[in-house]
C-alpha cells in the first residue's frame, strides 16, 4: 500500500485510523499542512490529490493508496528551477500582505492552485450568473471559491489580490 | 477513533461481500463518516471503501440521467448536462459545503450525511436521541436556530442538512439500491424518514444496503428551474432554509411546478401541497403566498426558530418570482 508524496513514493500507515493531515505531519514530517480545526471547518489542512483540492483532515490516507498528494513543500519546489526557492503564488501573498500569522498560508495556496485548475476547465461556482458560459475569474468569483478557506488574521483582501496578481500574468498553468 | 477494518471494494457484489459482517459501514469521501468517528459518534468496526464503483452520467431509456452513486459532489455539479437540464441540482451543490469537500464527497455519501445537530455531535456533553436511544433531546429546549419547524416530534427535531438532496426531493429523483435481496429502486421521496419515535434511524434501508445510483427523471420543464439557500454567511454554512423549485408557466398560469425545502425537517422536504395548490391556478404572488401559507399550515416552531416559517415562505414566494412568475 503505497502513496506518492511530493513525487516521492512511500508507505501508507498501518493504522488504518491515520488521516492524510497526521500521515503528512506526524509520519512525515511535512509539518507545512497545518491543523487548524481538524473537522473540515477552516481549510487549512487543504492539499492537492491528482490536481484537485481536498481536505487532509477530514479522509483517512489509506484513502489514497495510489494517489498523488502535492503539499505547500512539493509547490514550492516544483515552481523554481532548483528546487529551493518560492511558487509564484507564494512570492505574490509576501508581496500583496496575504497573510499575517501564516497559519493558514499552505492552505490558501494549495487551494488556489486547485481553484485555478477548475476555473480553467469551467467549472462553475455559486456566484456565476449563467451555468453555460465560460468562467472568468472576477474578485467575486475568486472570494466565494475560495471561501473554503478562513483566515482569522483578516488577510482575505490580500489573499484575493495575491491570486489576482498570479492570474494576470498568466503564471498560474 | 476505536480501531476499524478497511477493506475497498473493487466492484458492487463484492462491496456487499465485504460489508456483509456487523458494524460494517460503506465508505465514500469520509467528509461525514471519518468526521463522525472522530467524535466516537460513529464506531463502525470495518469499513469498505466504495469510491471505486461506478461514478458515470449516462443517459436512460425514458430521456433521464442514471449518476454512479461514486461521483464526485463537483463532477455532478459541473457536468454539462446536468447544468443544461437540470439547473437546480448544479446550483444545489454548489451552495453546499467548500470547493474542498465537494471534490471529496460522493453522490451516495451526501445522500446518506447523517441527520444531525450540534448536540448529535457533543457525545461527552448533551442528551440526544439519535446517538443514544431514549437519552432524551437536548436540543428541544437548548439553542434551536438551525432545527426543524416541519415534521419533528419530541424526540427529534434534527435537519437533514444536504443541499444536494433538497434539489433531488424536488426533481422526484429514484434511489437505485443493492442489498442482500437483490437490486430495488425507490423514489427518493421515501429514502430519508420523519423522526418519530426512532430518530436514531434517519432512512428506511436495511443494514448493508448500497446506493449504487441515482436516477434523474426527464422533465423538461426543469430547465426553468432554481435553488436559492438562506444562511447565516454569505458562504459555507448549512442553510438556515433553502427552496428548490423548477416551474412551468403557460398564459400567466401555472401549468407545472416541483417544490422542496431544505433546513425545516428531519428529511428534505417535498412541498407537495403547495405543489397541488399552485397548479392550474396562476402564477402570480398572491397565488404563490397562498401556496406558501398552506404548506407551513402545520409548522411548529422552536424557541429560536420560528422566523424561518416566515422566512421559508418568503424564500419560495421569491424563488417562484424569478422563475416566471409576475409577483404582485
Ligand atoms: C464543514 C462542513 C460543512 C458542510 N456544509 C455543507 C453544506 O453547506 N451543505 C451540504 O449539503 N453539505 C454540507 N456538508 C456535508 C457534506 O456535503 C457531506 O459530508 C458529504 O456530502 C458526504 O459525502 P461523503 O462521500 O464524504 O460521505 P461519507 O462521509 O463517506 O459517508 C456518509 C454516509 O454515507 C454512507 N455511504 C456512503 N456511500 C454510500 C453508498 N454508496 N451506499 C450506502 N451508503 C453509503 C456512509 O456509510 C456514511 O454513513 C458539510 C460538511 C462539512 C464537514
Ligand atoms: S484542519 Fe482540515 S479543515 Fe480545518
Ligand atoms: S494569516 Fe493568520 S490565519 Fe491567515
Amino acid at each position: 500500500m503505497e502513496i506518492t508524496i511530493n513525487g516521492s513514493t512511500t508507505a501508507l500507515p498501518q493504522d488504518p485510523r491515520v488521516s492524510l493531515l497526521d500521515f503528512l505531519r506526524e509520519g512525515l514530517h511535512l509539518f507545512g499542512t497545518k491543523k487548524g480545526c481538524d473537522q473540515g471547518a477552516c481549510g487549512a489542512c487543504t492539499v492537492l490529490v491528482d490536481g484537485e483540492r481536498i481536505l487532509s483532515c477530514l479522509a483517512l490516507a489509506v484513502q489514497f493508496e495510489g494517489r498523488d498528494v502535492v503539499t505547500i513543500e512539493g509547490l514550492s519546489a516544483a515552481g523554481t528551477a532548483g528546487g529551493e526557492g518560492l511558487h509564484p503564488l507564494q512570492q505574490a501573498f509576501i508581496g500583496c500582505d496575504g497573510f499575517q500569522c501564516g497559519y493558514c498560508t499552505p492552505g490558501q495556496i494549495c487551494s488556489a492552485v486547485g481553484m485555478v485548475a477548475e476555473a480553467k476547465r469551467g467549472s462553475p461556482s455559486h456566484v456565476t450568473a449563467d451555468l453555460a458560459a465560460a468562467v472568468t475569474l472576477t474578485r467575486n468569483e475568486i472570494q466565494e471559491r475560495m471561501s473554503g478557506n478562513l483566515c482569522r488574521c483578516g488577510a482575505h483582501n490580500g489573499i484575493i489580490d495575491a491570486i489576482q496578481q498570479v492570474l494576470s500574468a498568466e503564471v498560474l498553468s | 477513533m476505536t480501531p476499524f477494518r478497511f477493506a475497498r471494494a473493487a466492484d458492487t457484489a463484492d462491496a456487499l461481500r465485504l460489508a456483509a459482517g456487523p458494524a460494517s459501514a460503506y465508505l465514500g469521501g469520509g467528509t461525514n463518516l471519518v468526521d463522525l468517528m472522530r467524535e466516537t459518534v460513529a464506531t463502525p468496526g470495518s469499513l469498505v471503501d466504495v469510491t471505486g464503483l461506478s461514478n458515470t452520467v449516462s443517459p436512460t431509456e425514458s430521456g433521464g440521467l442514471l449518476i454512479g452513486a461514486a461521483l464526485r459532489n463537483t463532477a455532478l455539479a459541473e457536468h454539462p448536462a446536468v447544468r443544461a437540464r437540470y439547473p437546480v441540482l448544479s446550483r444545489a451543490i454548489l451552495a453546499g459545503a467548500s470547493a474542498q469537500i465537494r471534490n471529496m464527497a460522493t453522490v451516495g455519501g451526501n445522500l446518506l450525511q447523517r441527520t444531525r445537530c450540534a448536540y448529535f455531535y457533543d457525545a461527552e456533553g448533551a442528551r440526544c436521541n439519535k446517538r443514544a436511544p431514549g437519552s432524551g433531546c437536548d436540543a428541544l429546549e437548548g439553542f434551536s436556530r438551525y432545527h426543524a419547524i416541519l415534521g419533528a416530534s419530541p424526540a427529534c427535531v434534527a435537519t437533514q442538512p444536504s443541499d444536494m438532496c433538497v434539489a433531488l426531493a424536488a426533481l422526484g429523483a429514484i434511489v437505485h439500491v443493492q442489498g442482500a435481496g437483490g437490486a430495488r429502486t425507490l423514489p427518493f421521496t421515501e429514502l430519508h424518514r420523519l423522526p418519530g419515535d426512532t430518530p436514531e434511524i434517519d432512512t428506511v434501508l436495511a443494514p448493508g444496503d448500497l446506493i449504487t445510483a441515482i436516477e434523474l427523471p426527464p422533465l423538461p420543464f426543469a430547465t426553468n428551474s432554481a435553488y436559492r439557500k438562506v444562511r447565516d454567511r454569505a458562504s459555507y454554512a448549512f442553510a438556515l432554509v433553502s427552496v428548490a423549485a423548477a416551474l412551468e408557466v403557460e398564459d400567466g398560469r401555472v401549468r407545472d411546478v416541483r417544490i422542496a425545502f431544505g433546513g425545516v425537517a428531519h428529511k428534505p422536504w417535498r412541498a407537495l401541497t403547495a405543489e397541488a395548490a399552485l397548479r392550474g391556478g396562476p402564477a402570480d404572488g398572491p397565488a404563490f403566498h397562498a401556496a406558501a401559507a398552506a404548506e407551513l399550515a402545520d409548522a411548529q416552531p422552536l424557541r429560536d426558530n420560528g422566523f424561518k416559517i416566515e422566512l421559508v415562505k418568503r424564500t419560495l414566494v421569491a424563488v417562484l418570482g424569478d422563475l416566471g412568475g409576475a409577483v404582485a
